[in-house]
């Protein structure tokens, strides 16, 4: 395994106080940032670096702080640490072993985007990575890395960590947005995107936690160290968390393009017991579901995406021989059902319908009919729901049926599960 | 006649003006305030809703709205161990629903309901973001990671010596 760099605090002894931080290293990339980039370069360097945002859509965050309009102030930065994709855990790790590193994060792109004030969003069944950031944000304003003329250099933060209440599309960035306004967490109609019209109706840029968190090294090491890991198109490190089906779940830092095999096999110690892998869950469980045939496609946005998949949040969940994937499927139904806001009407009652279409599946009730009818109402959601839960939701049905079919077809034959005893 | 509540404590709310007066919109202090009147009452009642909104100056109505949109504001009285157990889909493959039926046994109640002794409330709840630990269940603020029955029966057992 190459030398850590995000995770380079993780499992170091009190490693989210700010004195083990700044005994090794922490806290070097800000005093840089201020003195030698105005925040214009800065934001040029992030460009140059090809950091792409790491919350699942991958959109290059340089790009994406560009878009704020010139002169208007105020502006905000939200970092967004819901977390919610089922599978995805990595920026819990960050959060609760290396608070500073997001904070000084956070604090760089502040000032390359000239905001003076900025939220950490964090879901609220987090208890213990909140706590953790209160303390840690204390203290950089007692080191006088936050609040007035910082560092002498006449920028001033205040940053707020405020705690979600257990709510998925919170962490849609729109949604988040009406939840830190105080409201229910229902998402906004895009145009005006946040970069022109955001929180309180202001300019606003929102980064995910790992994207904020690569700040630091870029501005330590440069854009060409960064764009010298990965590929052209999707440069840099990435933290890849696994689960399910494996010896060793937990979190990897990995360059970009690393093959899904490498992953699984020489860093996730094979699947559990030995068994073969049946499908694989690559970027989260919205991304569509791929089979073992695909074991060695290269991590990274476009060669998921030429699979008919996506990179996602990097959540990989493995599935292994024995395990019933309407069951799996009509599991993460459930769960999409449960959380859409209800705004729209596709999303609220498709995501309800896809449920119980597939608990009569899984339970001995299904019809030949309810495949085309699945795909049919999957149809109805895609793209015309208000925002992307919607087709979030859709993924595991498409892909699942698009795999297993004779799967499906066995249930409804025979009147059961073939997995249940 | 307005009804006269008096179900916060002045501590609250002063702590609830405070967090109006940090954020650049006091509405944004809802959810900090909602979660800082469940702490002291353990759910929100309509009474304490009803007080929240005085004090954050809204609507009953846009409070109330508010409360019920968020999975982890309680708008009915809880145990005072309230154990939500994560069924989604990392902790599904590894026998969540296993650990389910395991404590309804255990408790001797369903999930959604609460001991005689209102000690414990079971929940079933989505992703914890804790998958690669799984299965995993969170008692109140605390998390409890790669279980299997024997560690909820040591669980249960520490927090019936409590």
């Amino acid at each position: 395994m190459a030398e850590p760099i995000l995770l380079r605090n993780v499992g170091v002894p009190d490693s989210h106080t700010i004195e083990v931080y700044m005994q090794r290293g922490g806290y070097q990339a800000l005093p840089k940032a201020l003195k030698e980039y105005e925040p214009a370069a800065l934001v040029d360097l992030v460009k140059r670096s090809g950091l792409r945002g790491r919350g699942g859509a991958g959109f290059p965050a340089g790009v994406k702080w560009s878009f704020l309009p010139k002169g208007v102030y105020p502006r905000y930065l939200v970092c967004n640490a819901d977390e919610g994709e089922p599978g995805t855990f990595k920026d819990r790790v960050l959060i609760e072993h290396d608070p500073h590193g997001l904070i000084e994060g956070i604090i760089i792109s502040c000032y390359a985007c000239e905001v003076n004030t900025a939220f950490i969003y964090i879901r609220g069944e987090y208890e213990f990575g909140a706590r953790r950031l209160e303390q840690a944000v204390q203290e950089a304003y007692a080191h006088g890395f936050l609040g007035k003329n910082i560092l002498g250099s006449g920028f001033n933060l205040d940053l707020i960590v405020h705690r979600g209440a257990g709510a998925y599309i919170c962490g849609e960035e729109t949604g988040l947005l009406t939840s830190l306004e105080g409201d229910r967490g229902h998402p906004k109609l895009k145009p005006p995107f946040p970069a022109s019209e955001g929180l309180y109706r202001k300019p606003t840029v929102i980064n995910n936690v790992e994207t904020l968190f690569n700040v630091p090294f870029i501005v330590e090491r440069g854009a060409e160290w960064y764009t010298s890991m990965g590929t052209e198109k999707s440069p840099g490190l990435k933290l890849f968390c696994i689960s399910g089906h494996v010896n060793k779940p937990g979190v990897y830092e990995l360059p970009l393009a690393t093959p899904l095999r490498t992953l699984i096999y020489d860093y996730a110690g094979g699947p559990l017991e030995g068994k073969p892998i049946k499908a694989i869950i690559p970027g989260g469980s919205s991304t569509p579901m791929i089979t073992p045939e695909n074991l060695d496609v290269p991590l990274d946005y476009e060669s998921l995406a030429a699979i008919g998949t996506m990179l996602g949040s990097g959540a990989v969940i493995v599935i292994g021989e024995g395990t019933c994937i309407v069951r799996t499927v009509e599991r993460l139904a459930e769960f999409y059902r449960h959380e859409s806001c209800g705004k729209c009407i596709p999303c609220r009652e498709g995501t309800d319908w896809l449920y119980k279409i597939l608990h009569r599946i899984e339970h001995g009730a299904g019809r030949e009919e309810d495949l085309p009818l699945l795909l049919d109402i999957c149809s109805n959601i895609g793209g015309k729901s208000f925002c992307p839960l919607g087709d979030a939701a859709l993924g595991p049905v498409r892909s699942s049926i698009a795999h297993f079919r004779d799967e499906y077809l066995q249930h409804i034959r025979d009147k059961r599960c073939p997995y249940q005893d | 006649m307005r009804r006269e509540v008096h179900v916060l404590s002045d501590k609250v709310k002063s702590e609830i003006q405070q967090l109006k007066a940090r954020y650049p919109h006091p509405n944004s202090a809802l959810l900090p305030a909602l979660a800082l009147a469940q702490k002291e009452h353990g759910w929100l009642s309509p009474e304490v809703l009803e007080e929240v909104a005085e004090v954050m100056e809204l609507s009953p109505a846009q409070v109330g709205s508010v409360a019920s949109f968020y999975t982890m504001f309680n708008r009915r009285p809880v145990g005072k161990y309230l154990i939500q157990v994560c069924t989604n889909v990392a902790c599904s493959l590894l026998g969540a629903e296993h650990l389910v039926e395991h404590l309804k046994q255990k408790l001797g109640i369903g999930v959604g309901e609460t001991t005689p002794d209102g000690r414990f409330t079971l929940l079933e709840v989505e992703c914890l973001g804790s998958c690669g630990t799984a299965p995993v269940m969170q008692i109140n603020d605390t998390y409890y990671e790669n279980l299997t029955a024997e560690k909820v029966d040591q669980i249960l057992a520490e927090l019936r010596s409590r």
